[in-house]
């Protein structure tokens, strides 16, 4: 085959701004969703486990892992499971988002990456397999010894088993109302080194693998779990004031610009690089205000500190920032 | 530079029979860059049988495609996959993901802008000593041998925590590893006698019971005993920090302090406003690219524009010459403050950017910035020599004269 140069824009909010461009039905009550750049251009590269910031048109922010092909450049794909508790997330995507609608994107970031290993074991409950897919695909890819045990509530409601077929007998599909609830110490076996056991899915699920598990060595056992929505303020769509407080000037971000480029528009340099979030060179202190990070650097309890920002795509919560400049 | 005219096609590029690897090329570098930007996107190489670009957009554009230049097959000419690498493979340089993903993760995170916060005030002190020292022996030194080489070697092999015995080897070391991305010609033969003697001696100083309980290379042994990369692959993370954290900063600092003093009104404007030690430091990166180049190997068949490179085909790709493009950058010759140097390709770009640039930059700020508190003109005092690399543009000496405020 022929690769192509994609045709790439080079401001961050061509990264960070994202148009749906499939949404297909996976499973009862899971679909997935493709983003792409409206230039085409490449997006931000990931690893799997990790995840995306989507903000919606809404206004709401929520947290999906990352379930498609990191040698596809162009396109994210994201599993959305229709939460019968929906505060707004989940029930948006399913019944409003459509193909053509444009949504904000933070990240991608990784809370669960994948650690080298040459054995791996695999437990995905329910939507739980998003962020497990690309992994067992990566395992694979080198050559591991994996298995995956995968439980749902009943077969029609599990997604992505036909792309799991092919792994044959290393993927064992158990739903429920078939086999009942999932046999963890058979699957786990007897504690050994140098396995890891990678593990997704609802809170019961995850308790019952630490209790499996605890006997295990340090680090063997790691865990995602997914969080209830964030009570966080919905990110801002209107434009919002930065001030630099060495010199007491204010700069208004409008929603098409990057407060990076504000900053430049005004005539205050700041080195940065890669412009995507990703290398952390325009790190920025800030003193007052909540930032709204979209970048792919700073970890959870780095980005509640709210003490710095990476202004080439991140932007801000409150009505004003204030910036160390 | 008649040998950078075009004298044919391959694969429908032009052709031309320059050796960038050559001793005059080396020494002056910039016409050959200008004639391959100007005969096209890619131009074939026809002594290394390799594809050239020259251009910012497609040199930036084969930086972030990891999917379709990958670096498994070797960063320099040599292709892995027919040729035995002179030492094991990097886990970061000469890997592609998957296997790129986890040792990449650690090293971003040990040599990140928080991590480096508990350095800036020691290698702020530091730089002021060095420059105390260097002045009070008087107003002419060298640049390079006095300053840019002896400030790195000060504060980065303790921020690792390797041993004091033997940080000489450092720099031979790394001289050796970035001639060996070049051809086997007489730079790389130089290098070849004390190969086994100065390898010994780095991969000793990457094992767990010969590094500092605190630094960077701790930082990644602890990595390890969490699991985020085994134990074998610690060492060999340790050595990356060893072969790319030492000359590429020497050299970039050499050619900061070479553009102040050749660019007297420039150094004024840094007196005046010091926060542009950081700018200033990627500016200089921009315009002599301490690191010149860096080979890919086509995984597929790749357009680049009318050109198509053939799958297994080692790509050359001119970071010094994308750094001065005109297409990209406004009288790009020029070195000068008041540009914003940002989106320069003299870190990299993508996926396998310059882990260690924040460590670069607070070097370079920490120096900079202590000459520019005592020294208020900056020229040059001698004749300048160049260091040849086959892919570091770098300095052996440059003769300084200072005046003090």
């Amino acid at each position: 085959m022929t690769a192509t140069f994609p045709v790439t824009g080079t401001g961050a909010a061509d990264v960070a701004t994202l148009r749906v461009t499939g949404k297909h039905v996976q499973a009862d009550g899971v679909l997935t969703l493709e983003l792409a750049s409206p230039s085409g251009s490449r997006l931000r590269d990931w690893t799997p486990g990790a995840h995306i910031d989507l903000v919606l048109p809404n206004g709401l922010t929520r947290q999906y892992s990352l379930c498609g092909d990191r040698w596809d450049s162009t396109t994210y794909r994201v599993g959305v499971l229709r939460e019968p508790e929906s505060r707004g997330g989940s029930s948006f995507v399913h019944e409003q988002l459509q193909v053509g609608d444009l949504v904000g994107v933070g990240g991608p970031r990784n809370n669960f990456p994948l650690v080298p290993s040459e054995q791996y074991l695999f437990v995905a409950g329910g939507i739980g397999i998003t962020p497990i897919l690309p992994m067992v695909r990566q395992a694979d890819l080198l050559g591991a010894d994996w298995r995956l045990l995968y439980g749902g509530r009943h077969r029609a409601s599990m997604a992505f088993l036909d792309e799991l077929a092919p792994y044959g007998d290393r993927v064992q599909v158990r739903p429920q109302d078939e086999f009942g609830l999932l046999d963890l110490p058979a699957f786990v076996g007897e504690p050994r080194e140098g396995i890891r056991i990678y593990s997704c899915g609802p809170a019961p699920l995850l308790d019952a693998m630490e209790r499996t598990c605890a006997y295990w060595p340090p680090s063997s056992l790691r865990v995602e779990r997914f969080v209830a929505d964030e009570a966080a303020a919905p990110a801002r769509t209107a434009p919002f004031e930065v001030e630099l407080a060495r010199t007491g000037t204010t700069v208004t971000v409008t929603p098409d610009l990057t407060v990076l480029e504000a900053l430049n528009r005004v005539g205050v340099e700041v080195l940065s690089s890669c412009r995507r979030g990703v290398c952390g060179t325009c790190e920025i202190p800030v003193l007052a205000g909540r930032p709204d990070h979209r970048d792919a650097l700073l970890d959870d309890d780095e980005r509640q500190a709210d003490d710095c920002m990476y202004v080439c795509v991140s932007r801000s919560r409150d009505e004003r920032l204030v910036l160390d400049l | 530079m008649t040998a950078t005219v075009p004298t044919g096609t391959s694969a429908g590029a032009p052709t031309s029979d320059v050796d960038p690897f050559s001793h005059e090329v080396l020494e002056d570098p910039l016409p050959m860059h200008e004639a391959l930007r100007e005969a096209g996107s890619v131009v074939h190489l026809s002594r290394y049988d390799t594809f050239a670009l020259a251009r910012y957009d497609d040199v930036h554009e084969a930086l972030l495609n990891w999917q379709d230049f990958q670096s498994s097959a070797g960063v320099g000419l040599s292709n892995f996959r027919y040729e035995e690498p002179w030492r094991p493979p990097s886990i970061v340089l000469e890997a592609d993901p998957p296997r790129h993903d986890a040792p990449r993760r650690v090293l971003q995170k040990v040599l990140g802008p928080r991590a480096l916060r508990r350095l800036r005030e020691g290698w702020a002190a530091d730089a002021d000593a060095l420059v105390d020292e260097v002045l009070a022996r008087g107003t002419s030194f060298d640049a390079v041998r006095d300053v840019a080489a002896t400030f790195p070697l000060r504060v980065f092999p303790d921020a690792v925590g390797i041993q004091e015995e033997g940080r000489e080897h450092l720099l031979p070391y790394g001289d050796h590893a970035f001639n060996a991305f070049g051809p086997a010609n007489d730079l790389v033969a130089k290098g070849t006698p004390r190969v086994a003697e100065l390898s010994a001696w780095v991969n000793t100083q990457c094992r767990r019971e010969v590094l500092a309980p605190t630094g960077f290379g701790a930082d990644i042994w602890a990595a390890s005993d969490r699991g985020d990369i085994t134990p074998e692959q610690a060492p060999l993370a340790v050595r990356s920090l060893l072969t790319a954290g030492v000359d590429t900063t020497v050299h970039g600092i050499s050619a900061l302090l070479y553009a102040f003093a050749t660019h007297p009104d420039q150094w004024q404007r840094l007196r005046a406003e010091p926060s542009l030690a950081r700018t200033a430091f990627d500016e200089a990166v921009r315009w002599e690219s301490p690191v010149q180049t860096f080979f890919r190997t086509a995984t597929t068949d790749v357009r680049v524009g009318d050109v198509v490179i053939p799958e297994g085909r080692k790509i050359l790709m001119f970071l010094a010459a994308a750094n001065r493009d005109p297409r990209r950058w406004a009288d790009p010759d020029r070195f000068d403050l008041s540009r914003d140097p940002s989106g320069h390709v003299g870190f990299g770009m993508g996926i396998h950017q310059c882990v260690g640039q924040h460590v670069a930059r607070l070097e370079a700020e920490s120096i900079v910035t202590a000459l520019a508190r005592r020294v208020a003109t900056i020229e040059i005092a001698g004749p300048t020599v160049r260091h040849h690399n086959n892919t570091l543009r770098a300095w052996e000496s440059i003769p300084v004269r200072v005046a003090l405020d």
